[in-house]
């Protein structure tokens, strides 16, 4: 089964779980899989028209799914898929 | 060029650098020639800083508007409790200053922004990235690309940290990729975790501004590979570290086969955060505190819900129901749609997040508390502790 591995900024949406396993073939199957089980995931990660949003980038190994063939990228079974959203963090942990 | 020389003090207190190969007193005159400009004195330009004037890089700028303050301390190992209320870059001076008098500091204690980012710039040869929002990382970004200097990126968040450098020019001439081919868009406004839910643990910005420090000194003496082209990430809970392979994009506005961005633009635009702002007050129905209390006294019928996390819930609460906002859309069953629900959290920000998340699901009892619990605490329950 290959791997989702989910940054610690988004396990919250994944009640804290850090990987998921799929046998997906592709990324995309293996997404939505990973949203339908956290609902709450789905609108961080997809936008309105259904699309991977821009400012998470999705990796196979090292390598950017861009250069796979996007969304349809293969993933085989010992594949490890990472999912790195834009941070900016830096200085401010004031609570609002 | 000016022939740079190292005084016998210097030769001295840099001498573990230079009896290293790799480096040299070449390396060493290279790194007294050079200047670098760091953008932030927060948690990464602390480590940041520390190091580069330890390394003796002959000139240092400093750009920050802001001034310390107490819970800066638990990271910025810049500073000190005597530094509290005063302007970050004097401060930072101040310090830097006293642990190597052989570098010349330049300080600019203002806020970063397109007016004045080109100008600064342009005086430097390597730009390294502490700052701790989008607009800013965009700004420096561009500023660098037009400016033709590399940029050596950081970013922290949590237990997370990412490290790469952008815009560098390798010795066969070929320029590499820069934060737009990363991420060509920002996150729209209140859809990542911000601030608010955020925070960071105080020894990553030590781990990854030190990283980042490293960049800039291999970039300077010519050393090593840099992170050009690899984005290195680094887990603190997992200690997991990866690296990631970074492209070039074709549509990059900036750098891209058709470029359509030839000078600094508006960042908070680009970010959304000005429309954001306007369209949360727009959409979003309010309770006072004083008219909360009145409806409790006289036992009308509704639903407190509190999205807060549960440390602050543990800290002090109103008695609502806990649904971090997080977990929000996983609990929506939870939240009544038959009576008035009030939706709190600490001052009001994020309760009017999940109250928009909501609405966007056909609510519409919805009320955030205004000023959130603190208000409340502040009005009628002043033995409580603020947080």
């Amino acid at each position: 089964m290959a791997q989702i591995i989910i940054p610690t900024p988004l396990r919250k949406y994944t009640e804290e779980q850090a990987v998921f396993t799929t046998d997906q073939p592709t990324v995309e199957l293996a997404i939505n899989e990973l949203v339908n089980k956290f609902p709450a995931l789905k609108t961080q990660v997809i936008d309105n028209s259904g699309k991977l949003r821009s400012f998470i980038k999705v990796f196979i190994g090292e390598e950017d799914i861009r250069g796979l063939g996007g969304e349809q990228a293969t993933i085989g079974d010992k594949d490890v898929v990472s999912l790195i959203p834009a941070i900016a963090g830096g200085v401010s942990v004031s609570l609002n | 060029m000016e022939e740079i020389i190292l005084s016998k003090e210097e030769l001295s207190r840099y001498s573990r650098h230079i009896i290293i190969p790799e480096v040299g007193l070449e390396g060493q005159k290279k790194l007294k020639a050079a200047k670098v400009l760091v953008v932030g004195t927060g948690g990464l330009g602390s480590p940041l800083l520390l190091y580069l004037t330890a390394a003796g890089i002959g000139t240092i700028g400093i750009v920050d508007f802001d001034v310390v303050d107490e819970s800066n301390l638990q990271r910025q190992v810049l500073f000190t409790v005597e530094d509290i209320g005063v302007p970050k870059v004097m401060a930072a001076k101040k310090r830097l200053q006293a642990l190597n008098p052989h570098v010349k500091f330049e300080v600019y204690n203002e806020m970063l922004d397109s007016t004045n980012a080109l100008q600064i710039f342009k005086n430097y040869d390597v730009v390294a990235d502490g700052t701790d929002n989008f607009p800013t990382r965009y700004l420096v970004n561009d500023a660098c690309y037009l400016t033709g200097i590399p940029n050596v990126y950081a970013s922290i968040f949590r237990f997370d940290g990412q490290v790469s450098v952008f815009n560098y020019r390798d010795n066969s001439g070929e320029l590499g990729p820069n934060y737009r081919d990363l991420y060509p868009e920002p996150p729209p406004p209140g859809l990542v975790p911000s601030c608010a839910e955020g925070g960071v643990i105080g020894v990553l910005p030590g781990i990854i501004g030190s990283l980042q420090a490293n960049e800039v000194i291999k970039i300077i003496t010519g050393m090593g590979d840099t992170l050009s082209g690899r984005l290195f990430a680094f887990d603190a809970l997992g200690f997991t570290t990866r690296i990631f392979k970074v492209f070039k994009d074709k549509t990059n506005p900036l750098s891209g086969e058709n470029p359509t961005q030839k000078t600094l633009i508006d960042y908070q635009q680009f970010c959304g955060i000005t429309a954001e702002k306007d369209k949360q007050a727009n959409e979003i129905k309010e309770i006072t505190v004083e008219a909360f209390m009145r409806m409790k006294n006289e036992h009308e019928t509704f639903q407190l819900i509190d999205v807060r996390e549960q440390f602050e819930y543990d800290l002090v609460n109103m008695e609502g129901e806990l649904i971090p906002l997080g977990t929000l859309l996983n609990n929506v069953n939870k939240i009544a749609q038959d009576k008035m629900v009030v939706v709190h959290c600490k001052s009001g920000a994020r309760s009017a997040r999940a109250i928009q998340s909501l609405q966007a699901l056909g609510f519409k009892n919805l009320y955030n508390l205004k000023g959130g619990i603190l208000a409340y605490i502040k009005e009628f329950e002043p033995e409580l502790p603020l947080y």
